[in-house]
């Protein structure tokens, strides 16, 4: 992995020698069409989460290519700020045994009484405080993916990690998993967004979350050797329900097709089969206990595997699923799979053939290397490009975040969460309302994770409760999430309408309106409602810049990246 | 009361008045006129995600070899316990759809056994895409067969409230260009006025809608405008006052609440001629359970939903359709894990309307290994597109043409029509 980490410097390094324009970074970026504002805010919306008000003067000043240079190299330790701000959630750092202890699942005993009517719903509620549920470890989870997306200043790595974890998805609701997941993300997601793409599968492929969500930590070989089913002989232990007993595919179906080479990559129904053998036997020591990843031997399927027209040998036992992962990963397919997933997710919804074609090269010469791949992406003509500007319409996670960025949205504590409530704070309002918005946080039940495009994201519903969130954000709904809009306006006189809205146009859209944008919210100043009026003389005196700015949050413009 | 086009009407005098909640009935008059049309039919599209186990949903209990490949998984045949509820000697319901079996009886429900896609993907991103776009083995498509068959009728006087799917996302069935609207609460389809917020006055909706009625009619402006004609309209036939009807209960979750507001759509006469609604959890790969367990869970919470959705609307069945479907169906063997893996044909059902029903559709092809499909999975004997096209053209009245490219059967099942 340091090998490899190597290597993309030198790619660094052999980029800035060729850019002698740009004395002071290593990065050289392409020609682009874009004004020089606009590429500070091209990488502010689409490597990260949105400005906050100081970001476009900072990254201008200190300029485009070496800013991306820090984003692509987020080797710094994170900030006091962002370390204070993640303190008080304790399961981003506890054990998965840990948190089975401090946040258990009520007893089989308990469970029975409830479902013999021996003992209410409530009552079981009430003898488990709310911040001590297995729901709340999502909910912390939740908040603090809220939190990193708009406090951290590795805005990109935050950007990765949300997409890897999507595209490794697990369902945070299914059995087990729920106490899994803080550990998912921490040891097998984060470490690596930047990293290697087969240490990234590997990590992802051994872990509890990924073995129980995909079934793989129940596969057996066909012949199991315990004696089963109805006609055991009656000497044999009975079997606990669900015990492994044969083959499962769904695990090995899914590397293959969502994880590396893609559904169109060339596999088929028996390769999956030969995948899931060689997957067998990895397992979870305990799983409902918090224990970690174990190899049997015993329920292993010993004999050879033909994988895409790969021979693996007999007798491979524990290294047979890393033998799968080495062929998957090295297969053309992945290269071109990863390399457009990325493209889509960072350039536009339908990525040029051309582009993808050049991060698949980076992908095969580079062995995988994310950051490599990523620096072909942002060095690009096409990423610089007129057509992928403001392309992407933003999930509703980044509607939310993008939003309190923009309005340097303070997040609170709050009196929630001090009184050991479940998920309290101002970070937790605003992830339920992404939840509300059509994207709960680590529960996307599908293996595919959330959708990437736009027609996902844009329907009737959706857009209503949009404007919605601007409106409830504007005026201070969120009541640990406040917004100081006094302080967004500055200086600027409020009886001077036309002024206000100048100055929130350029605090949240940054010079991004359009002419019709700007001329419809002009006309909305002549509004009583805007423009609060005396009674007298029908002077403006005031005006309702909590409306102005949730117009401006929900305007068409806003919900593009 | 002279004629003009929806969104002349809606961007005339009826916009302020609507905004000020003072003449509704005008606008429910001109739903109501259009409900009273000659196309008054509504389809009600039920998706089950993630591949039910059509065997286990509608069980071949008279096919021996289905006990044969089934063991601890296996649903009892009808003589036993708590076993099928035999439909017609050959077929019975999983127990735990028992609720629907006196539509069964009153021939109002008809089920289709063996139906499937003409693809063989087994991955359930794309064998629903396919089902949805309507092109199996085609995913450039770019809208989906409920859209273009509502497109390819359009009138004057269309309702915003034509092609509804409940749930955060428009669903690839129902995108295109009709307009489908997607809402999760009937009771939250409202812009939140400043009045509610802090005092303010209507100058949020007012503003949003100016903001999204310029500019060029892209997937993102469209959809705003479209917003608010639905919400005015909705506003003014205010369908969640509007309480379940014979006593009918639906179950609690995400499934009833979409079957219920389906139903408060149709009543409220809002002109809506195609609902969708979907259901997850389905993917039964381990711990499937046979009468009892995960799967009779989801079918117990699937079947009193769509009885309570019958006993809701009543004599309103005459003019409503369910249809339900899923991806593809689950490996005939049992798996090793007390589950089913990926597989093939599946069941789906047909319900009200003009169903043909106490009969289950298609040729059934058999569960021994050499009629399996690939040596595993129930084959598939009825394309899906048949289906879909006989329920959409007899039902709704679509043009067969427009709803799936290239596929040239028109042999229907016979399946829907007047008996």
């Amino acid at each position: 992995m340091r090998r490899r980490a190597g290597l993309a410097t030198i790619v660094l390094v052999a980029a800035g020698l060729i850019a002698s324009a740009a004395p002071s970074s290593r990065l050289a970026l392409p020609a682009s069409p874009l004004s020089e504002q606009e590429r500070v805010l091209h990488v502010l919306n689409r490597l990260g989460y949105g400005p906050r008000p100081t970001d476009v003067a900072r990254v201008r000043e200190m300029g485009v290519a070496v800013y991306l240079e820090q984003q692509l190299d987020p080797s710094r330790p994170p900030s006091a700020a962002l370390n204070a701000a993640l303190a008080g959630y304790d399961v981003l750092s506890a054990s998965t045994a840990q948190l089975v202890r401090d946040y258990p699942q009520p007893t089989a005993e308990l469970r029975q009484r409830v479902a013999q009517g021996d003992m209410t719903r409530r009552e079981l509620r009430e003898l488990i405080p709310a911040g001590r549920r297995p729901a709340a470890i999502t909910g912390q989870l939740q908040a603090a993916a809220v939190t990193r997306a708009v406090v951290s200043e590795a805005q990109l790595e935050e950007a990765l990690a949300a997409f890897w974890f999507n595209h490794f998805n697990v369902y945070s609701q299914k059995g087990a998993v729920r106490w899994m997941v803080p550990a998912y993300e921490r040891e097998a997601i984060r470490p690596h967004v930047l990293g290697n793409f087969r240490d990234l599968v590997l990590a992802t492929a051994r872990h509890p979350a990924m073995l129980f969500y995909l079934d793989n930590w129940m596969s057996t070989r066909a012949d199991p050797v315990m004696p089963r089913g109805r006609n055991s002989p009656a000497s044999a232990r009975p079997r606990p329900a669900g015990r492994s007993r044969g083959l499962n595919e769904n695990y090995a179906r899914e590397l293959m097709e969502l994880h590396t080479l893609g559904v169109d990559g060339g596999y088929t129904q028996q390769d999956v089969t030969e995948v899931a053998r060689a997957f067998t036997g990895w397992t979870i020591d305990r799983p409902r206990e918090g224990g970690s990843f174990l190899f049997r031997p015993g329920v292993h399927d010993q004999g050879s595997k033909r994988v895409l027209g790969q021979m693996i040998p007999a007798g491979g036992g524990e290294r047979d699923g890393e033998r799968v992962i080495d062929i998957l990963v090295r297969h053309p397919s992945t290269a071109r799979f990863i390399s457009t997933k990325l493209a889509r997710h960072f350039v536009m919804d339908d990525p040029p053939v051309a582009l993808v074609d050049r991060m698949a090269a980076t992908f095969r010469s580079s062995d995988g290397d994310i950051r490599a791949v990523m620096t072909t992406l942002v060095t690009s003509p096409e990423f610089w490009s007129r057509e992928a500007y403001r392309a992407k319409i933003k999930t509703p996670f980044e509607v939310v975040v993008s939003a309190v960025r923009a309005l340097d949205g303070r997040l609170e504590t709050g009196r929630g969460r001090a009184a050991g409530r479940a998920a309290g704070g101002g970070a937790a309002e605003l992830a339920r309302e992404v939840g509300r918005l059509g994207q709960p946080l680590y529960e996307a039940q599908p293996p595919t994770g959330y959708p990437d495009r736009a027609e996902s994201w844009v329907n009737t519903g959706a857009l209503l409760g949009r404007m919605n969130f601007a409106l409830a954000l504007a005026h201070n709904r969120f009541r640990d999430a406040p917004v100081d809009l006094g302080a967004v306006i500055g200086s600027v006189d409020r009886a001077q309408p036309s002024q206000v809205l100048d100055r929130v146009l350029a605090v949240v859209l940054q010079g991004a309106a359009t002419p019709q944008t700007r001329a419809v919210l002009t006309a909305q100043l002549e509004s009583p409602e805007i423009t609060r009026t005396t009674g007298d003389d029908r002077v403006a005196s005031d005006t309702d810049v909590e409306e102005l700015a949730a117009l401006v949050l929900g305007s068409p413009e806003f919900q593009r990246r | 009361m002279h004629r003009c086009t929806r969104r002349s009407f809606v961007k005339g005098g009826a916009l302020a008045l609507v905004a000020l909640g003072v003449a509704p009935r005008f606008v429910v008059r001109t739903a109501l006129a259009q409900s009273r049309a000659a196309r008054s039919k509504v389809l009600v599209v039920l998706f089950q995600r993630g591949a039910v186990d059509g065997l286990s949903m509608l069980v071949p209990h008279g096919d021996p070899d289905y006990y044969a490949a089934r063991g601890s998984i296996a649903i009892g045949r009808p003589s036993a316990a708590e076993g099928a509820v035999d439909l017609d000697g050959f077929f019975g319901l999983h127990p735990a759809l028992a609720p629907l079996k006196p539509l069964w009886d009153e021939r109002r429900l008809a089920a289709v056994h063996a139906c499937g896609s003409p693809d063989t993907t087994r991955s359930h991103f794309d064998a629903q895409d396919y089902m949805e776009s309507g092109t199996p083995g085609v995913k450039s498509t770019p809208d989906g067969w409920l859209a273009r068959g509502l497109a390819a009728m359009p009138g004057p006087d269309a309702s915003p409230f034509r092609a509804v799917a409940l749930g955060p996302a428009l669903p690839r069935v129902l995108r295109g260009d009709v307009g489908a609207v997607a809402m999760t609460n009937l009771a939250d389809f409202d812009v939140r006025e400043a009045a509610a917020l802090a005092g303010g006055g209507l100058t949020a909706s007012r503003g949003f809608e100016s903001l999204y009625e310029q500019g060029v009619r892209d997937l993102l402006y469209g959809t705003g405008r479209e917003t608010f004609d639905a919400v005015k309209m909705l506003k003014a036939a205010a369908p969640q006052r509007i309480q379940p009807a014979n006593g009918a209960a639906y179950p609690r979750g995400r499934f009833g609440d979409s079957l219920r507001q389906i139903a408060q759509l149709i009543r409220a006469d809002v002109g809506l001629e195609v609902a969708f609604a979907d259901m997850s959890g389905w993917d039964t790969h381990a711990a499937q359970g046979n009468e009892r367990g995960q799967l009779a869970l989801r079918l117990k919470e699937f079947g009193d939903g769509v009885a309570a959705f019958d006993r809701d609307l009543g004599d309103r069945m005459r003019d409503v359709l369910v249809l339900t479907m899923s991806e593809f169906g689950r490996t005939v063997r049992e798996n090793g894990n007390r589950g089913t893996d990926h597989g093939h044909g599946t069941a789906m059902f047909v319900v009200g309307g003009d169903t043909r029903g106490g009969k289950v559709y298609g040729r059934w092809p058999g569960l021994s290994r050499e009629q399996l499909h690939e040596g595993r999975d129930l084959a598939v004997t009825t394309d899906f597109r048949s289906l879909f096209a006989e329920v959409a053209v007899r039902h709704l009245g679509t043009p067969a043409d427009p709803l799936f490219p290239g596929f040239k059967n028109r042999d229907y099942l016979g399946v829907v029509g007047r008996v």
